[in-house]
């Protein structure tokens, strides 16, 4: 085994050279600088490409050319650097070409702060660009994740041909952990009937220009074709002492390790508090939010490090069924685990 | 008498298949345009150089948006002014391919000014054809970063000010101020002695290009008689009259023989050569065996705090990365941040079996105080029962708090003795090691190359001896 104690944003890394990817294109930003540091580190050992884009702009250009290149590629960045990446990410998804990007998010708006926040989470989760598209978006809460997850990422991006987010926040970037390196892939697919090679039985383009107005409305449907298959097949998540719960918590990235805690505490004294954990941000586990209901669940605390960024998808997949309340910290606060069950025990009467 | 047969260069497309609509044997350019003469130089050139197959082109945004309707070739349409980066990752992708980076002058010289330079400067392995018509033809003619002074654009309606608009920009000279480019020459289309110097300059880009020689840029002054608002033979002299007293053309770099050739590295992909690079055992990780720790160390939650520079970080890590040798599942927690550059430190480890839930010890089981400010700070927060480590040399006030258990270590002193402070944090370790039971301090020492990979042996020794020294004052002191 290969057991390392690393940085979230080490870890990620790890698993795109696991995943086969060759190219690393990007530009540094604090909390994910690392991300660029490390690719710069191992790429060039393994005689991969990493280059210090001028911008976050052509970084992500960058990752348009090596996806249309039929390489396994990858990008890192923040809140800032990502909002700058959206005219390009909008590009790879209009082209469908699979890529995948770090976010480890940062505080907002504008320069904010490098605190650990969550309010990318529209941006990265809703397309962000312009355009009809979204990304697949896996959000790690371990080192351990962000290693394994990046290597998912690959593959799924690879599957669906689409951009996918590892979308995380300082906490989880900056923490280290121990690390299990998987193995690293043997294989990797045949992208010849839409990568561009250059050669002479491969003439490919690659494109998201469609100046007929039924041919690009056609495109669309075909893209929404596939985020509903994405949505039917690709839900991830996590349940913990969730069978006989009452009350359930929400929250992912480094805030689901804190409501673990809670949960935890809350057990100790025999109250039966569970965690729902996303772990697909997009596609969102909206079918198993909504029969919580129906399992008993009475409330429903969604806790984040944005102003309500995710309760918004929680209370669609509820619907009005039950009651939805939202706690959340900013600028670079981490709720405590006591925070959090006090909270609780005004919202829901003493748990303490 | 030689018989000449008219035909398209096999650098196009037989049929344009990408082209909507029923035209497909002619291009898109309006009578008079340039981008169809320099389309033919190149096809032409490709067909010549027998480079056809082994060419990929990036198509921009503007006018040439729909370059790759005509290039039988592989073809990319990239974001406006983003042609060169695209052309980085393909080029760095496929690094015995010829990539053409074709751009117009709001492409190149505007939106993605920053592009192009930063791609010369790298010396990418790209050829860039820059088509300068002093306008936006696409858009319906605005101005351009190359329009003249004077020039009335739809968005220069009075004329290009350059007290408001800045001047037109000379791409051929602001690319060979640059130490990487091989060639940059810039060459006109308005007649046909000069259409030939272009063939000339086209070719030799694609040359260098396919003997792999860097970065090569030919500036193309062309006509846009639409959006000049005039006809194609107006159109050609006023390239002639306006555009080459401002913008003459010329060689602006050749290096010739000098070029460097690229050369990349080939992708290392077998799973077993991967590990080993990285330096990754694929043997079984051995825990080492646990000792005897009492119940109240098994789940430890651990804040370390004290100024930066004292080793704050490097204890912490060394904590979870002893910890992690012996099967515990760890984390580590920087306070990131201001802080993080001087003043005050301070990160948070945990270590236990199973899951660990949050990661920051807001409610530590141990403190390890460096500092004054630092015990100060986190002693109301340790859990009550939890355990005080504080730096005795540097910390002259008695703890508050009675519930809870106290060593007082003089560890800056302790390092200094050894005759480094810098070691403070392995007699940290030490110190950890003795009151919990947890580490044994020869296994400690034995991961000390581990901890400090690259460090020599001398400073190795060091540690193992702080390590020693912490455990051996704590066992003798408490």
């Amino acid at each position: 085994m290969a057991r390392m104690l690393m940085k979230g944003n080490y870890a990620a890394v790890y698993g795109a050279a696991m995943a086969g990817c060759t190219a690393y294109y990007g530009y540094p930003i604090t909390p994910a600088s690392e991300v660029a540091e490390s690719a710069a580190a191992l790429f060039p050992k393994l005689g991969r490409i990493f280059v210090q884009a001028e911008s976050e702009v052509a970084a992500i250009n960058m990752v348009y050319g090596a996806a249309g290149s039929g390489q396994r590629v990858m990008t890192g960045s923040s809140g800032p650097g990502i909002s700058l990446k959206m005219e390009g990410i909008s590009y790879c998804a209009g082209a469908a070409l699979p890529c995948v990007i770090v976010d480890i998010m940062r505080g907002g708006p504008g320069l904010g702060n490098i605190g650990p926040e969550q309010s990318d989470y529209n941006q990265v989760v809703k397309g962000g660009g312009h355009g009809n598209y979204r990304c697949i978006v896996l959000a790690p809460a371990s080192c351990q994740e962000m290693c394994d997850y990046t290597m998912l990422a690959f593959e799924l991006a690879d599957e669906h041909r689409i951009p996918v987010f590892v979308l995380t926040d300082g906490v989880i970037g900056q923490m280290m952990e121990s690390v299990v390196i998987p193995e690293p892939v043997k294989e990797l697919p045949d992208k010849s009937d839409y990568a561009v090679f250059g050669t002479p039985l491969n003439k490919n383009l690659v494109n998201s220009i469609y100046i007929d107005h039924d041919e690009l409305e056609q495109w669309n449907m075909k893209l929404l074709k596939k985020y509903q298959i994405i949505e039917e097949s690709e839900v991830r998540f996590e349940e913990y002492m969730m069978e006989d719960a009452e009350i359930a918590l929400i929250g992912y990235g480094s805030v689901s390790r804190v409501l673990r805690t809670v949960v935890d505490n809350a057990r100790e004294k025999g109250h039966k508090i569970g965690l729902f954990r996303p772990i697909t941000l997009f596609p969102f586990p909206k079918n198993e939010i909504a029969v919580l209901p129906e399992r008993g669940i009475k409330h429903v605390l969604t806790v984040e490090l944005s102003t309500g960024q995710l309760v918004d998808d929680v209370n669609l997949a509820l619907a009005g069924v039950i009651k939805s309340d939202l706690y959340f910290r900013l600028g670079g606060n981490v709720p405590s685990a006591d925070e959090i069950t006090d909270k609780i025990s005004e919202l829901y009467g003493e748990v303490k | 008498m030689k018989k000449t047969v008219l035909r398209k260069p096999k650098g196009f497309i037989d049929v344009y298949k990408h082209k909507p609509g029923a035209e497909k044997d002619r291009t898109h350019y309006c009578p008079g345009c340039g981008h169809g003469i320099l389309h033919k130089l190149i096809a032409e050139a490709m067909e010549d150089l027998d480079i056809v197959d082994d060419t990929i082109l990036i198509s921009p945004v503007g006018c040439s948006v729909f370059a790759y309707y005509y290039f039988d070739t592989g073809n990319f349409q990239a974001a406006h002014g983003r042609a060169p980066a695209v052309a980085t990752a393909t080029s760095r992708a496929n690094p015995d391919k010829v990539v053409i980076s074709y751009q117009g002058d709001g492409d190149l010289a505007a939106i993605g000014g920053n592009n192009i330079i930063q791609a010369a400067n790298r010396g990418e392995n790209i050829v860039v054809f820059f088509v300068n018509n002093a306008i936006y033809g696409m858009t319906g003619g605005q101005m351009a970063p190359t329009t003249l002074e004077g020039q009335i654009t739809t968005t220069t309606p009075y004329g290009r000010n350059v007290d408001t608009d800045g001047y037109p920009m000379k791409m051929c000279e602001v690319i060979s101020q640059l130490t990487a480019p091989t060639y940059v020459e810039r060459v006109s289309l308005h007649d046909a002695p000069h259409i030939r110097k272009a063939r000339a300059a086209v070719r030799k880009a694609l040359l260098n290009a396919k003997e792999r020689k860097g970065f090569q840029f030919v500036e193309v002054l062309s006509t846009c008689p639409s959006g000049w608002k005039m006809d194609p033979v107006k159109s050609m002299e006023w390239v002639k009259e306006r555009m080459m007293p401002l913008y003459p053309l010329g060689v602006y770099r050749d290096l010739g023989e000098e070029a460097r050739i690229t050369t990349r590295p080939v992708p290392v992909m077998d799973p077993a050569a991967v590990w080993e690079k990285l330096g990754i055992s694929a043997e079984k990780d051995v825990d080492f065996p646990r000792g005897e720790v009492a119940d109240e160390y098994r789940k430890m939650s651990i804040r370390v705090a004290g100024f930066g520079g004292q080793g704050i970080m490097v204890t912490g890590q060394a904590l979870a990365g002893v910890a992690l040798e012996y099967g515990y599942n760890v984390s580590w927690l920087p306070s990131y941040g201001p802080e993080m550059r001087g003043g005050t430190a301070n990160c948070s480890v945990n270590i236990q079996d199973g899951t660990i839930g949050a990661a920051e010890a807001v409610k530590p089981g141990m403190l390890l105080a460096m500092n004054r400010p630092s015990l100060e700070k986190f002693e109301k927060t340790i859990v009550p029962g939890g355990t005080l480590i504080y730096n005795s040399t540097l910390i002259d006030i008695e703890p508050a708090r009675k519930d809870i258990k106290v060593f007082a270590v003089p560890i800056t002193g302790m390092a200094d003795e050894l005759g480094n402070t810098r070691v403070q944090s392995l007699v940290n370790i030490g110190a950890y090691a003795a009151i919990t039971g947890m580490f044994k301090v020869e296994d400690v020492i034995t991961l000390l190359p581990k901890l400090f990979k690259g460090k020599n042996q001398a400073i190795i020794d060091l540690n193992a001896k702080a390590v020693k020294a912490g455990f051996d004052y704590v066992k003798e002191n408490f």
